[in-house]
């Protein structure tokens, strides 16, 4: 593999020690690149930008071994996954590593966490980095021993010789030693020989989390700290006109009221002194309101009248196939709620010139920046830390309320200042996932196969993160406030609205048009899955159509225009997982339905068959049961990607048959739980099974947001198989499907 | 000043009588495992055991809580010592993001405290308050339905031990 390399590495450590070598390795890549020569290969993941491998990973001399990712835990099992994959690599027990998650001051820059790519960006870059924190080891031992490296083997943190000599990695380690930059290649271990990866390793975060421990922002009490608590504008663009604050400042336990512009907060000794101050505050300001909303009942025609700039994003044209029988159909996607259980919450505090900021973001780099606009301090003195909070399932309120914390800390300099949004606060500020259209058409040939494809969406952009200090909302609320940034559509092959609206199947024509809509009505970014959701969820509603137009069974249709291999396993695997036969009946009342996806079509591929209910006096749907299979690449923890498939498929079946945002002309009015309701325990389905296809040695492919779409899909197809009827607007709700079942 | 006992000890708390009995205990007791979630009685995440029953703590005043026996999730176990719901919660892994977990836990082991053996239906009814948005909802009721067979077992082993 890379034996040059390992010879180069063992003369430079022989000769003089790791410092030299790190210059040598930036000469010897200088070489590399001859005049003309196809610039050198990076080293995988996040490897790419941040070379050098103590960046990843740490020995101390009594053998302490820490491993650092800009990535975040959000739930989702990060912390637990990546020490496997570094305790594999490194061969040392998984217990002993230490991990250090995203923190301005002490890991990579690894943007957001986000997209499912932490472990394609972050994964791979800690085992290539442990790998080669190995190999550098070995060689040492080599040197050390006088044997060659090759008949030293790594064991529980140990370097063994043939002859039984064991040099511990901290006998091994000296200054420097792993301060050199990444090769390109590594030597990986062959994945047969896993003992760590692969398995399922209890999370290492569940502990703490019940039994009451300290595990979230929300948890933090810093000495001195102080409550504050926010009073938000009752509508976007609302000017705050008066405020009379005599009153609320000699309220019990208030320490200041903080104003700057209409950015209006209080802060208290106590939590609930600072709420009930807040309500106080919120009953004497009084607002100058516009209204500006659209209709929320006719998203259809805000959408597709709204100015959009086109994109025709795919096409493929076989002028030899031509279709025969033609059909179109129309959906639509509204608002939805990210809807954390536990409102955003941060701390920070300002001492000496600098500000600290604990915050369950998932981008401490870009929030740091966009922080440090705001409150003009040079991002140097901006450091922020990441503590895990309540799951966020994108970006939610966790920006603005570490800039909520920061401005506020900033005005109280040297005390802690500790901030918790109210429910009707996230509710209503929240960036909403954003509401969608899409229009299809396409026609069969005389074989039954889809002969030609158009596919339009109309779509805001899928991220308003910071980056800049106008993403947030304190910064826009501001006496001087900052512009919110120029939405932009975010580039394929991930894409936004866009993504995965280019399809997966073969089809000889096809031609995909993305309406990216600069304006935001309401305030939206980024939601799990993106635009694949609502995309996915048309693609496969309509495939479901046109097999029934063709007459033939959803998964032999599907399988005929696919020919990924990968995409076909999946398909088959749930499919039979299910007892998914053509020409099946089912119970009364219930039907079947089936959707696949391979997300952002270079990521996990996700096949989904389940069986709903439909009570049809009421029209109440009931997802009975859904069977999935999933290909994630190289499985690194079995039972936390079946949690995460799992748990996609209950919250993509909430987002489906309950939830949409509503509104006046002015005002959210989805405010709270009875607002907005949401998926409760009298709907969780009897059974969800997950069978995973795993594919040792193979890249990581992520599984955050791959079940997202197809359980979507899979459910409305279901719900059309049972009551004859196709729903083609988001959510399919219980009188929806009544009045369907009526018309 | 009023005397609050919680998870056996007592404390004294300088609270409002207003003051929801959540704040009391996050803010004064410093206790973690009652969450804010939304402040109206809609989610659950705050839920603890008064008395044996079940409660929404961000909806009742502390005033009301005069005399009586408050227990939070710290009380049932610790990591090292773990009480049956808990070591269930863990064999199950039935958490993501977890903030909903503690309020779900007290409210099924009350109910397990009064009835050892629910049915599938028994539990999904009683947790009906409580939200969990990562969509752990299947491995939750498989960790309740473990933490029933757990305590059966502890029961059995250890006749007399009552659960706290
Ligand atoms: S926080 Fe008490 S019910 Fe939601
Ligand atoms: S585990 Fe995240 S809300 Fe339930």
């Amino acid at each position: 593999m890379n034996a040059p390399v390992i010879l180069d590495r063992r003369r430079v450590l022989a000769g003089g020690g790791a410092l030299i070598f790190s210059f040598s390795l930036t000469s010897a890549f200088a070489q590399d690149q001859a005049p003309g020569a196809a610039p050198a290969p990076k080293p995988p993941g996040s490897l790419a930008t941040t070379p050098y491998l103590d960046s990843w990973i740490r020995i101390d001399a009594d053998g302490g071994i820490t491993v650092f990712t800009g990535k975040a835990e959000l739930g989702q099992g990060l912390k637990t996954a990546l020490q496997q994959i570094a305790a594999e690599e490194l061969d040392v027990a998984f217990e002993t590593l230490k991990l250090v998650t995203a923190d301005t001051r002490l890991t990579a820059n690894e943007g957001y966490t986000a997209g499912s790519n932490s472990m394609k960006d972050s994964g791979a870059a800690i085992q290539n980095a442990a790998a080669q924190v190995r190999e550098l080891l070995v060689a040492e031992a080599a040197r050390r021993l006088g044997q060659p490296a090759e008949g030293l083997r790594t064991e529980n943190g140990a370097v063994i010789s043939a002859n039984g000599k064991r040099l511990t990695y901290g006998d091994l380690v000296a200054a420097d030693m792993l301060h050199v930059q990444a090769q390109p290649k590594s030597k990986l271990k062959d994945s047969a020989t896993f003992k760590v990866m692969g398995q399922s390793i209890p999370r290492v975060d569940i502990p703490a989390k019940v039994t009451g421990g300290a595990a979230y922002v929300q948890d933090m009490r810093l000495p001195g700290m102080v409550h504050a608590r926010i009073v938000r504008p009752p509508s976007y663009g609302a000017q705050l006109t008066e405020c009379d604050t005599a009153a609320i400042e000699k309220l019990p336990g208030v320490i200041k009221i903080v104003r700057d512009g209409n950015f209006l907060a209080v802060v208290a000794e106590k939590e609930f002194q600072s709420i009930k101050a807040m309500n106080a505050l919120s009953a004497a300001a009084k607002w100058k309101e516009t209204a500006s909303l659209p209709k929320q009942d006719d998203l259809l025609k805000v959408l597709t009248s709204l100015r959009s700039q086109d994109f025709t994003i795919f096409e493929h044209s076989n002028p030899a196939v031509t279709g025969q029988k033609t059909i179109e159909a129309t959906y639509t996607r509204p608002y939805q709620s990210h809807g954390s259980i536990g409102p955003s919450c941060a701390v920070a505090h300002f001492t000496d010139g600098a500000m600290t900021v604990w915050t369950h973001t998932q981008g401490v780099f870009p929030d740091r920046q966009g922080i440090a606009e705001m409150l003009r301090m040079p991002p140097a003195s901006v450091r922020l830390i990441h503590v895990e909070g309540s799951g966020c399932y994108g970006h939610n309120g966790a920006d603005d309320a570490a800039a909520d914390a920061a401005l506020i800390a900033l005005a109280l300099p040297g005390r802690p200042v500790r901030v918790q949004w109210m429910r009707e606060q996230e509710h209503g500020w929240e960036p909403y996932g954003p509401a969608m259209v899409t229009k299809l058409k396409a026609s069969l040939d005389g074989n039954g196969k889809i002969a030609d494809w158009n596919f339009e969406v109309f779509s805001n952009t899928h991220s308003m993160r910071p980056g800049g200090a106008g993403s947030m909302l304190a910064a826009q609320h501001m006496a001087q406030p900052f512009a919110v940034p120029e939405p932009k559509p975010l580039p394929l092959p991930d894409g936004g609205g866009d993504r995965n609206a280019i399809p997966f199947y073969n089809f000889p024509n096809a031609r995909v048009v993305h309406h990216f809509i600069p304006e935001m009505p309401l305030r939206i970014s980024a939601m799990r899955a993106l635009g694949a959701y609502h995309n996915v969820f048309s693609i496969e509603s309509f495939m479901d159509e046109l097999a029934a137009l063709a007459g033939a069974d959803p998964v032999e249709f599907r399988l005929k225009h696919l020919d990924d291999q990968r995409g076909r396993d999946v398909i088959e695997k749930a499919a039979q997982g299910f007892g998914w036969k053509a020409g099946q009946t089912p119970p009364l009342d219930r039907g079947y339905g089936f959707a696949f996806a391979r997300y952002k079509n270079h990521a996990a591929y996700c096949a989904i068959a389940s069986e709903v209910e439909v009570n049809r006096e009421t029209g109440r749907p009931r997802l009975v049961r859904a069977v999935a299979a999933v290909d994630s690449g190289q499985v690194i923890n079995p039972d936390g990607l079946i949690n995460q498939i799992e748990g996609a498929i209950v919250q993509s079946m909430s987002w489906t048959l309950y939830e949409s945002v509503t509104f006046d002309a002015t005002r959210i009015t989805s405010i709270d739980w009875q607002t907005y309701p949401i998926l409760r325990f009298n709907a969780v389905p009897d059974s969800i099974e997950v069978h995973i296809i795993n594919r040792p040695g193979q890249p990581f492919l992520g599984s955050g947001e791959t079940g997202q779409g197809p359980a979507a899909a899979s459910i409305a197809n279901a719900i059309a198989n049972v009551t004859g009827k196709r729903l083609r607007d988001l959510p399919l709700t219980r009188k929806r499907i009544k009045d369907a079942i009526d018309a | 000043m009023m005397t609050l006992k919680v998870n056996g000890h007592d404390h004294q708390v300088d609270a409002d009588p207003d003051t929801p009995l959540l704040y009391v205990l996050r803010d004064d007791i410093k206790l973690n495992a009652a969450k804010f979630g939304c402040g109206l009685g809609q989610c659950g995440a705050c839920t603890v055991i008064v008395d044996g029953k079940a409660v929404l703590s961000c909806v009742t005043p502390l005033v009301l809580l005069e005399g009586k026996q408050v227990t939070t999730l710290e009380g049932l176990g610790t990591i090292g010592a773990p009480a049956p719901i808990q070591r269930a919660f863990m064999e199950e892994q039935a958490a993501q993001c977890g903030y909903c977990i503690a309020g779900m836990m007290m409210r099924a082991q009350a109910l397990l405290q009064r009835n050892s053996k629910p049915t599938d239906e028994q539990i999904r009814a009683e947790l009906e308050p409580h939200l969990c948005r990562c969509g752990t909802h299947m491995r939750i009721l498989r960790a309740v339905h473990r933490a029933a067979r757990l305590m059966d077992t502890a029961d059995a082993a250890s006749t007399g031990r009552s659960a706290p």
